[in-house]
C-alpha cells in the first residue's frame, strides 16, 4: 500500500511537469469521439503541437500500454498501478494520448501469439505511436462467413506473393502497416488454411480507396493487393494457424464496440445530449414529464434496460472478467441499444433530427443525424447481430449445430 | 457496491439450492394443488426452513434472528423461485419481519419477532383495495373513537392473508383517497372480532386472501410506525418486498430457460433437434441476455438495500420491472417452446407461467414500477 501511495504522488508529478495543458481540458476522450484525435503514424499530421509532445512524452514512459512489459517499451506496471495511473489521468481531464487498432487490438494478440523478435520490432513502435496500424479482416465475398475468405499468399521460398482485395478497414488510407488474415492453404478446410500476415503498406502493389457511407463519412476503404511480396518473417504464429489469432482479436474488438456511448449507464444517469433532455426540449414538458406520453413510455424502458444493462457491465468486471462468449453477448445488446438510443434521441428531436446541412440546423443536429446513421454499422461490424446470437447459443447454450 | 454475492450470501445460497432441490421439486407444489391444501404450503416444510434460520434472516440478534440481510433472504428466495417452492417467506420472513423491525415500537418487537423467527407466526400485509396497486387510493378507514380505533374496509390480493395470524394492514386516518398522505399502518391479530377472512384461488396455487374489516375495534398500541407516516413506512416496507419477489421471479426465469433450453437439446423434429433450429437459437440467446441483465438489477437492488443505498426506491422498481419484463417473456417462450406438452397440466412448465403471472402483480406490475422510476428519474 505504502509503495502504492509512494507510485499515486510520482504519477501526480509526473503528469504536472509533462501534462500539457491544452491536453487537459475537459472530459477523458473516448474512442467513439471525433474531435481532436491522435492517430499517430508516419502519416500523422498535428493540429495542435501539444498533442505531440504528449504523444512523445507518453509513449516514451510506455503508459499507453501500461501494463504492457518494458522490455516492449510498455509502462510495466501492475494492475493496482495501471488503476492509479487511469485515476490520476481522469482527475486532471487528461485527453488519450494515443487512439490505435495497435493497442486494442494487435498488440494484445503480439504479445500472446507473436514471435520474441517480431514482438520487439513491432509493440514499441504501437506505443510510441510511430506505426498506425488497419486491420484486414473482412472481404466483399467474406462477411459474417470471414472463414472463407479468399485473400491468397503464396509460398514464393524467401516471401509470400499477396493477392487479393479486403473491405471494410478502418482508416487504411491513413495507416502504415496492416494485419491481415490471407489464405495460404487453398487445399485445406477454410479455417485451417488461414495465416494472420503483417504488410507494410508501403510494399508496391498496395493499394487504398475509401468507402463513403450513408452518414456521408468515409471512415472505411477498400484495400487491394497487387502481387505484393511479403518477407516470410511476417507471418505472426504457424502458418494456417492464423484462425486462433483471429478469433482472439475479435473478442477484443467486440468488447470495444460494446461499450460505445455507455458512460454514466451503471448509475442509470445520462449525460446532456440524453433522450430525456432532447424529448423535453422538443415535446415540452407537463409537470416534469415528457409531454408526449407515447414516446415517454418508449423512453422509460429503454432507459431502464440501459441501466440494468450497465449495472451488467459493472457485475462482468466486479466478477472479474468473464468467459469471451459473454463478450457476444455486450457487443449484441450494447450495439443493438446504442442503435435504439439513437433512433429515440432522433425521434425526440422531430425534423430537427433529420437534417443535413446547412445555417438552419445547429451542428449539434447535424452531427446526430450522421451519428445515427453510423450506429447502423455497429449491429454489423466485429460480427453482426445474428453472428452474436449465434456464438451464445453455440458457446454459451450449448445447442446443437 | 459490489455485484457480487459475499461468502455468507453464497454459503445460504447454496444450502438453499440443496433444501429446494431434495425437498421442494415442483412436485411438491403439484402435490398441494393436487390435494386442494387449504394452506398452499406445507408446515413441516416451513418449520425445516425456519431450523435453516430462514424466518429469522431479517430479524436482529437479540429477537431471535441473524440480520443475514435482504441480499441473504434474495438468494434463498431465488432458490425458491427456481422449485416455485410455496413458503411464508415472502410475507412473514421479509415482509413482516422487517416492518416490525423497522417501524415497531420495543414492545411490539418483543411481541412478535421472536415468535417470527421461531416460526410460531405469520404474518400478512393488507394494502390492495383494487385490481391494481395503489397504495395511495387505500380507502379503509381508521378512526379513533373513544380510545379505540375503528377500522372499516376491504383489503385485496393479500399474500399469505388465508393463513396469516397476524395482519399489518395500511388505513387512511385522514384526507382522501389518491393521497399518500393521512396512511397509518396498524398490526393486528387476524383473529380479532370484525375481521373476515374471503380466501382466494388464484392462477398460482398460492394462499391468498381478501379480508373485510367490519368495524374492527384496536387498542391505540395497535398503530406500527407514526400514525400519519403509513405511506412513506409502507413504501419501504414494499421495497423490501419487491425486491425479494424480483429475485423469487429471476429463479422462476432462470429454471423455466434452463428446463426450456434442455428440451430443445433432447426433442426431434424432421429428423433433427429442435435446438438446432436457428429461429429457436436466437430467441433462445435473447433471452440469455435479458436473464444477465435481470440478475445484474436484482443483485443492484438487494446489495443496494443492505447499504442503505439513497437510490433504492429506484432500484427496487428497476429490478420489479425488469425481472416482471423478463419472466414475462421466458415463461411465454417456455410454454411456446414446449410446444403441445407446454400447454398440457402434466408437464411442469406451465406451473411456471402461471406463478409468474401473479408475481407480476403482487406489489405493482411492470407498468406501476416504469411510472415510478420514471417520475423518480424526472423522465
Amino acid at each position: 500500500m505504502e509503495n502504492l501511495e509512494t507510485f499515486r504522488a510520482e504519477v501526480k508529478e509526473w503528469l504536472e511537469e509533462n501534462c500539457p495543458p491544452s491536453m487537459r481540458s475537459g472530459t477523458a476522450v473516448d474512442a467513439s469521439t471525433a474531435s481532436d484525435e491522435v492517430w499517430g503514424g508516419r502519416k500523422a499530421v498535428y493540429k495542435n503541437p501539444d498533442s505531440k509532445l504528449w504523444l512523445d512524452r507518453m509513449g516514451a514512459k510506455g503508459w499507453t500500454m501500461p501494463t504492457v512489459p518494458k522490455e516492449y517499451g510498455g509502462g510495466g506496471l501492475n494492475k493496482e498501478e495501471t488503476k492509479i495511473l487511469n485515476e490520476e489521468l481522469w482527475a486532471i481531464g487528461a485527453k488519450q494520448a494515443l487512439l490505435s487498432f495497435g493497442i486494442w487490438m494487435l498488440a494484445p494478440a503480439l504479445l500472446e501469439y507473436a514471435s520474441e523478435e517480431q514482438k520487439r520490432l513491432h509493440i514499441p513502435k504501437i506505443i510510441k505511436g510511430e506505426i498506425r496500424w488497419c486491420q484486414g479482416y473482412s472481404e466483399p465475398g467474406s462477411g459474417s462467413d470471414l472463414a472463407s475468405l479468399s485473400t491468397k499468399a503464396e509460398d514464393m521460398g524467401d516471401h509470400y506473393l499477396v493477392n487479393g482485395q479486403k473491405v471494410w478497414t478502418s482508416y487504411a488510407d491513413k495507416a502504415d502497416w496492416i494485419f491481415a488474415l490471407v489464405r495460404t492453404g487453398p487445399q485445406e478446410p477454410k479455417h485451417s488454411g488461414i495465416s494472420f500476415l503483417l504488410i507494410d503498406m508501403d510494399t508496391e502493389g498496395v493499394s487504398t480507396k475509401p468507402i463513403t457511407l450513408i452518414s456521408g463519412k468515409s471512415p472505411f476503404c477498400e484495400t487491394f493487393f497487387d502481387n505484393v511480396k511479403v518477407p516470410k518473417e511476417n507471418l505472426v504464429g504457424e502458418e494456417n494457424a492464423g484462425w486462433t489469432i483471429a478469433k482472439a482479436l475479435l473478442q477484443h474488438e467486440r468488447n470495444f464496440i460494446s461499450n460505445f456511448g455507455l458512460a454514466g449507464a451503471a448509475s442509470g444517469s445520462g449525460g446532456g445530449n440524453d433522450v430525456v433532455s432532447l424529448a423535453k426540449k422538443h415535446f415540452g414538458e407537463e409537470d416534469g414529464k415528457i409531454a408526449n406520453s407515447i414516446f415517454r413510455s418508449d423512453v422509460i424502458m429503454h432507459k431502464m434496460k440501459e441501466h440494468a444493462f450497465g449495472l451488467t457491465l459493472k457485475r462482468a468486471g466486479d466478477e472479474g472478467g468473464k468467459a469471451s462468449a459473454v463478450a457476444s453477448m455486450f457487443k449484441y445488446y450494447g450495439t443493438e441499444h446504442n442503435k435504439k438510443r439513437h433512433e429515440l434521441m432522433i425521434a425526440a428531436m422531430g425534423s430537427h433530427g433529420v437534417g443535413w446541412d446547412g445555417n438552419e440546423f445547429d451542428e449539434d443536429e447535424k452531427n446526430l443525424t450522421k451519428a445515427w446513421l453510423r450506429t447502423k454499422g455497429n449491429s454489423i461490424e466485429g460480427g453482426t447481430s445474428e453472428v452474436q446470437l449465434n456464438v451464445i447459443s453455440k458457446r454459451v447454450l450449448d445447442l446443437p449445430s | 457496491m459490489k455485484l457480487i454475492l459475499n461468502e455468507e450470501q453464497q454459503m445460504l445460497r447454496d444450502s438453499a439450492k440443496d433444501f429446494t432441490e431434495q425437498r421442494t421439486p415442483v412436485t411438491h407444489l403439484r402435490s398441494l394443488r393436487d390435494n386442494s391444501d387449504p394452506q398452499n404450503w406445507d408446515k413441516e416444510v416451513w418449520q425445516e426452513m425456519v431450523e435453516l434460520g430462514w424466518s429469522g434472516i431479517l430479524i436482529p440478534e437479540e429477537f431471535g434472528g441473524s440480520n443475514f440481510g435482504l441480499a441473504g433472504i434474495s438468494v434463498i428466495m431465488q432458490e425458491c423461485g427456481k422449485t416455485l417452492t410455496p413458503s411464508p417467506l415472502l410475507a412473514t420472513a421479509v415482509i413482516g419481519a422487517s416492518a416490525i423491525t423497522s417501524f415497531g415500537t420495543d414492545e411490539q418487537k418483543k411481541e412478535y419477532l421472536p415468535k417470527i423467527a421461531a416460526g410460531e407466526i405469520t404474518t400478512a400485509l393488507a394494502i390492495d383495495e383494487e385490481s391494481h396497486h395503489a397504495p395511495e387510493n387505500t380507502n379503509t378507514s381508521a378512526k379513533l373513537e373513544k380510545g379505540k380505533w375503528v377500522i372499516n374496509g376491504k383489503k385485496k390480493f393479500v399474500v399469505d392473508g388465508a393463513s396469516a395470524d397476524v395482519l399489518i394492514i395500511l388505513a387512511r386516518t385522514s384526507g382522501v383517497k389518491g393521497e399518500n398522505t393521512g396512511l397509518t399502518l396498524f398490526i393486528l391479530d387476524a383473529k380479532e372480532k370484525g375481521v373476515e377472512v374471503i380466501k382466494t384461488d388464484m392462477a398460482d396455487s398460492r394462499n391468498y386472501a381478501n379480508i373485510v374489516f367490519d368495524n374492527v375495534q384496536l387498542d391505540e398500541n395497535a398503530l406500527l410506525g407514526d400514525q400519519e407516516a403509513g405511506g412513506e413506512a409502507a413504501d419501504k416496507i414494499l421495497d423490501n418486498g419487491r425486491i425479494a419477489l424480483s429475485a423469487e421471479m429471476l429463479g422462476n426465469a432462470e429454471a423455466a430457460f434452463n428446463m426450456t433450453i434442455n428440451y430443445l437439446k433432447e426433442r426431434k423434429q424432421f429428423g433433427v433437434l429442435i435446438g438446432s433450429f436457428q429461429a429457436l437459437q436466437h430467441r433462445s440467446a435473447e433471452m440469455f441476455c435479458e436473464i444477465e441483465l435481470t440478475k445484474s438489477a436484482v443483485m443492484a437492488a438487494m446489495q443496494g438495500a443492505d447499504e442503505n443505498n439513497n437510490d433504492l426506491q429506484r432500484m427496487a422498481s428497476l429490478a420489479k420491472s425488469i425481472s416482471g419484463e423478463t419472466l414475462h417473456l421466458v415463461s411465454n417462450e417456455s410454454v411456446q417452446m414446449h410446444g403441445g406438452i407446454g400447454v398440457t397440466d402434466e408437464y411442469d412448465i406451465g406451473f411456471y407461467m402461471k406463478r409468474a403471472r401473479v408475481a407480476e402483480v403482487i406489489f405493482g406490475s411492470s407498468n406501476f414500477h416504469q411510472e415510478r422510476y420514471a417520475k423518480l428519474s424526472n423522465f
